[in-house]
């Protein structure tokens, strides 16, 4: 098998990073399947928002894994591209905006 | 329009070139499901009652859905007789059983349907069919279905896997979404679906891929949300999950899903949806007449442990059978469980 710095299949393994430290690994899960239950915000708009976030971050296995779960809560593929569309407007945003710093360095250097 | 499984000599269209993938657990490295259900207490799985009779009374169909588990289609001429049809009649006539589940194939394209449902609505039976919306459509003699199954008062069931067009064609072919929008506003006309009449029409939801359904009622509202952009109502959706058998059996292994889906469904195995899966209220008759304890059964030619012909229907030996188990069953246990009714949990 070609070998990749990422691999498909360690996903399945997320949850073994609690056999080199338990207490503080389960307390993330415990953490993680919290921040993800139907709260003031629905569970299928918190898998949106992990959608958009895990394009931002660039993690492969949480795009797939929030691919999947948007498909299986019936989430349509339109919607799933305007998430990735936020991603993109705020990261191309965020870049944009440093363009102000850079306008106001050219101004301060220029006569 | 696709040929069925049987048609092009598929390997898997038999139900032996299908039980021989599903046994070889060992080589995907998942339990074998009678395993799973001893260790959750079930060593022998028996039925708690019958409750709802499904005839399968044929599998031609007007489509050739691509995750079908009946593989049927305009090419298979399989079809209950009369005679057959008078037999499941006379076999319930006066039971507790109270619910007759009429699926196919197109079940209306049976030349017998019409005089079937007359014949148990005679006999007090409650009706559903699992009508795939689009035969409505396909011949004027079908157009006024919605109206015979109003007089008759039939429970309409119907697939809609997706409220788009694009998801729906790729899995029932292309043009049934339209087509299934026209025949539910059609059903909608006639008082299905509609607040205030008992005229009840549901939709079945499957996802259109190898991934388990979501959440029933989140998908119920998005649903009536969506569909609701066409004028259309209905009172209840179903969320059923794809079993490995048949055509979608065939599309696993096609495109080397089988392993993940499968690991998928044993991951999720729940022991509350178990605990409720169909076949324990549920017997199913197949054209031909035989038993079995669920249409997917049927369709890998399971009969149930005990007299397996209506011809010899015993009830008191049917209600006190062992339930045959294979690997496709963790289908129906996976996540909120699965039936023909919907999740089970």
């Amino acid at each position: 098998m070609k070998e990749t710095y990422y691999n498909k299949e360690d996903l399945k393994k997320f949850g073994e990073i609690t056999e080199w430290q338990k207490e503080l690994g389960d307390k993330f899960f415990d953490y993680y399947n919290s921040v993800f239950k139907e709260g003031a915000l629905t569970a299928r708009e918190k898998s949106l928002i992990a959608l958009a976030v895990s394009h931002a971050v660039q993690c492969p296995y949480c795009i797939d894994a929030y691919t999947t779960d948007l498909l299986k809560k019936g989430v349509d593929e339109e919607q799933m591209m305007e998430a990735v569309h936020v991603t993109a407007a705020i990261k191309g945003g965020a870049a944009l905006v440093h363009g102000v710093q850079m306008m106001n360095q050219v101004n301060d250097k220029l006569m | 329009m696709l040929k069925s499984l049987k048609r092009q000599n598929h390997k898997l269209s038999s139900p032996e070139g299908q039980i021989e993938v599903l046994d070889d657990a060992e080589s995907i490295n998942i339990p074998s499901f009678e395993d799973k259900m001893a260790d959750i207490g079930f060593s022998q799985f028996k039925p708690t009652g019958i409750e709802i009779f499904q005839v399968n009374v044929g599998k031609m169909c007007n489509q050739v859905c691509a995750h079908c588990h009946v593989d049927a289609g305009p090419d298979r001429k399989e079809i209950m007789t009369k005679e057959t049809m008078q037999q499941c009649l006379d076999a319930i006539e006066g039971t507790d059983i109270k619910i007759v589940d009429l699926t196919g194939g197109a079940p209306e394209m049976n030349p017998h349907f019409r005089w079937f449902v007359e014949e148990l609505r005679a006999i007090g039976k409650d009706v559903i069919v699992r009508c795939n919306l689009t035969i409505i459509l396909a011949n004027p003699k079908y157009n006024d279905l919605p109206e015979f199954f109003k007089k008759h008062k039939v429970n309409v069931v119907s697939s809609l896997p997706y409220f788009t067009a694009k998801r729906t064609d790729a899995q029932r072919g292309d043009g049934v979404f339209d087509k299934s929008i026209k025949a539910l506003q059609m059903l909608n006309a006639v008082g299905y679906g509609k607040e205030g009449t008992d005229l009840k029409l549901d939709l079945v939801y499957n996802p259109a891929g190898a991934f388990l359904p979501g959440d029933q009622e989140t998908l119920t509202a998005q649903f009536k949300r969506k569909l609701l952009e066409y004028d259309i109502e209905f009172n209840d959706l179903f969320a059923i999950t794809n079993l490995p058998v048949s055509r979608f059996l065939e599309y696993l292994v096609k495109t080397e899903k089988y392993e993940d889906y499968m690991h998928e469904l044993v991951n999720a195995f729940n022991p509350a949806a178990a605990a409720g899966v169909m076949c324990r209220n549920t017997l199913s008759v197949s054209w031909d007449g035989y038993l079995y304890d669920c249409d997917f059964n049927q369709m890998l030619e399971l009969k149930v442990n005990a007299p397996s012909h209506i011809s010899e229907f015993d009830l008191k030996a049917l209600s006190n059978r062992e339930i045959i188990l294979n690997q496709h069953c963790y289908g129906c246990t996976a996540g909120a469980g699965s039936s023909c009714g919907g999740a089970t949990t």
